[in-house]
């Protein structure tokens, strides 16, 4: 076996001597080749945001050009202000970023608090509870919408925000596992350490935990900040005031606002923006947790 | 799962049995009370509760008669757009994640060649699984536009500069044969640069690169290292997207919704909006409740096969085989 592994690794090591020599020019071939096929896919992938910006851009006489126009004459931006001005769009982006910091807070506060206990604590029970936990993962989310819109309306809070920020309180699976996952990294030592000193549980969570997982509230934070702000179906059920809807359903709403017969698709595409622009500006704040959460708990799960 | 459940309890307890041990299980349910309400209010009751509604006939403010399977059986044998909304969202599921998964694991092996600015192409490819799915739609049925979209104008100009006369584009959105591959034109534009390619990506750098290396010398080609060292090193990333993508790919509602209302002719029209317009907008909970069951059902089914297949073609290089 040591013979095999000995002779391998004088093979790999002549392998990548003879490449710098006899090879250089098929590399460059490549590596040029691989270039040019990831700035294809880049052009590919980003041309729709290309295209939503420019429209955005447009004049009303521009935007149903043909030849399409690829760069507006003069660029438009009044144009968000007149999106601004659309009756209840500036409530919409507000309602949005009320039930997304709301909703976001309980979950990672109720999240975290569950994951800390999965990762740190022997009781009765926690098995199942946290075989349960993991297999309502997989659960559709139809199958709770019915008997969750029941209860809503049971309890008198159709048309309220309490249907979309209440229960984002008492925990969600994913993130009670990724902070379970993020918490089990953290030295046991520490705790123990604390709990000679006389700390109690909630003050190892408050003044260990917290400060060591910096990461992973952050992660927790932009994943489900970016699910909120996206929410779609929930609000659309529950809600059926304009005035109180989030931008994901109003934006809905402002593509059949009729007015005139003009072509409003620049509109819309601004509209498109304003809602895009948060998310992409949230993720390249926090992108190193994120992608690092994304892998964390997919790889594990 | 086993495994996961395995390592929580193997955590240790911080102190002998007894008073500490006693308070330790009393902290552990304080912290876990929030989750545990949630549970039963939010999730285990709610799945029970619209168990027993589908054996009612339940509209929405009305009496609730108890019909027994009737809804079951109306669901296979009576309601018209049943099989056809079945067949038609297995259709898109059997398109769609293959397309997306293999698609990813493609753009992570690319991203995976150690090229100089790899971070910018990752930020990039990235861009559009970010972007809302709501914006999303409106964007792409903007460059969909049969007349006026960007989508068109480029097959048009394709044809113009191969022909001289120039390609007519089809009418995506609006046609019923092509309203569900535009749909799926969607999907994989968010998904090929996603979550599953930042997975991927993590999964193959975990590949030692000896292997690619010794496979060469041995004359392997790129085919044959991409089936014979990438797709086993990576065939548990593989198993967990793919089962993901299926459980995505059966409830998709948004992009139908919105970007067609199930139309043109009802050619995307999706098991999910066949739920919300049964429970949301004819208020029929009963019957909505039975339908969401059947998906639940499958579902169950279709992730049992998949993990019953998980065996026959998943290696985990960490295991002992006899």
């Amino acid at each position: 076996m040591t013979h095999g592994t000995a002779t391998l690794s004088r093979r790999v090591a002549a392998s990548r001597a003879s490449r710098s020599r006899r090879q250089l020019a098929p590399w460059l071939v490549r590596r040029f080749g691989l270039h040019a096929l990831a700035i294809l896919l880049a052009i590919v992938l980003m041309l729709p945001f290309y295209w939503a910006v420019i429209s955005s851009l447009k004049q009303v006489t521009e935007v149903r050009q043909i030849p399409l126009v690829w760069w507006p004459r003069v660029p438009q931006w009044g144009n968000y202000a007149e999106v601004w001005n659309v009756r209840f769009f500036p409530g919409w982006v507000w309602n949005s970023i009320f039930l997304t910091v709301v909703a976001t807070t309980g979950t990672v506060v109720s999240s975290s608090m569950a994951g800390y206990a999965f990762a740190r604590f022997r009781f009765p029970g926690k098995n199942l509870l946290f075989t349960i936990t993991l297999a309502t993962l997989m659960l559709p989310a139809y199958v709770l919408l019915i008997p969750n819109f029941m209860l809503f309306w049971k309890l008198g809070w159709l048309n309220t925000y309490l249907p979309l920020t209440v229960p984002f309180w008492f925990g969600q699976a994913f993130f009670i596992f990724l902070f379970r996952q993020f918490f089990m990294t953290v030295p046991i030592e520490l705790d123990e350490a604390a709990r000679i000193d006389g700390a109690s549980y909630p003050r190892i969570f408050w003044s260990i935990m917290l400060p060591l997982s910096g990461p992973a509230f952050a992660t927790a934070a932009i994943i489900e900040g970016i699910n909120q702000w996206n929410s779609f179906l929930r609000p659309l059920i529950v809600l059926n005031q304009p005035e109180t809807y989030p931008l994901s359903v109003g934006l809905r709403y402002f593509v059949v606002n009729p007015g005139d017969n003009l072509p409003k698709d620049h509109l819309l595409m601004a509209a498109a923006v304003i809602m895009t622009v948060p998310v992409i500006l949230v993720f390249f704040i926090g992108q190193r947790s994120f992608v690092r959460g994304v892998v964390m708990s997919g790889i594990k799960g | 799962v086993a495994t996961l459940t395995r390592t929580a309890s193997a955590a240790r307890p911080l102190a002998a049995p007894g008073k500490l041990q006693r308070e330790q299980v009393f902290w552990a349910y304080v912290f876990l009370l929030p989750w545990i309400v949630g549970l039963v209010v939010f999730v285990t009751g709610p799945i029970l509760f619209s168990l027993g509604l589908s054996f009612f006939n339940y509209t929405l403010g009305r009496e609730a008669d108890f019909v027994g399977f009737d809804n079951w059986i109306k669901a296979f044998t009576q309601d018209d757009l049943f099989w056809p909304t079945v067949l038609r969202t297995f259709a898109y599921t059997a398109f769609v994640v293959p397309l997306s998964v293999f698609g990813a694991l493609l753009t992570a092996i690319l991203l995976n060649q150690r090229l100089r600015g790899t971070t910018i192409y990752r930020t990039l490819f990235f861009m559009p699984h970010l972007a809302p799915t709501v914006a999303a739609i409106y964007i792409w049925l903007w460059l969909l536009n049969p007349q006026y979209g960007l989508v068109n104008e480029l097959i048009f100009q394709i044809g113009y500069h191969l022909t001289g006369t120039g390609f007519k584009g089809p009418g995506w959105f609006g046609d019923p044969s092509f309203a569900l591959p535009a749909l799926m034109l969607v999907a994989l534009w968010a998904a090929v640069g996603g979550n599953m390619m930042v997975i991927f990506l993590a999964g193959l750098q975990g590949i030692p690169h000896e292997l690619y290396e010794a496979a060469s010398i041995d004359g392997a080609t790129a085919a044959d290292r991409f089936w014979h060292v990438t797709i086993p090193m990576i065939s548990p990333t593989l198993f967990f997207n793919s089962v993901l993508a299926c459980i995505i790919a059966f409830q998709t509602f948004e992009v139908p919704f919105i970007g067609t209302r199930g139309g043109p002719a009802y050619a995307t029209w999706l098991y999910g909006l066949h739920i919300y317009q049964t429970s949301f907008q004819f208020f029929d909970m009963g019957y909505g409740a039975t339908l969401a069951w059947i998906l639940f059902i499958a579902l169950s089914f279709f992730t049992f096969l998949q993990f019953r297949s998980f065996r026959n073609w998943v290696f985990y290089a960490g295991e002992e085989r006899g």
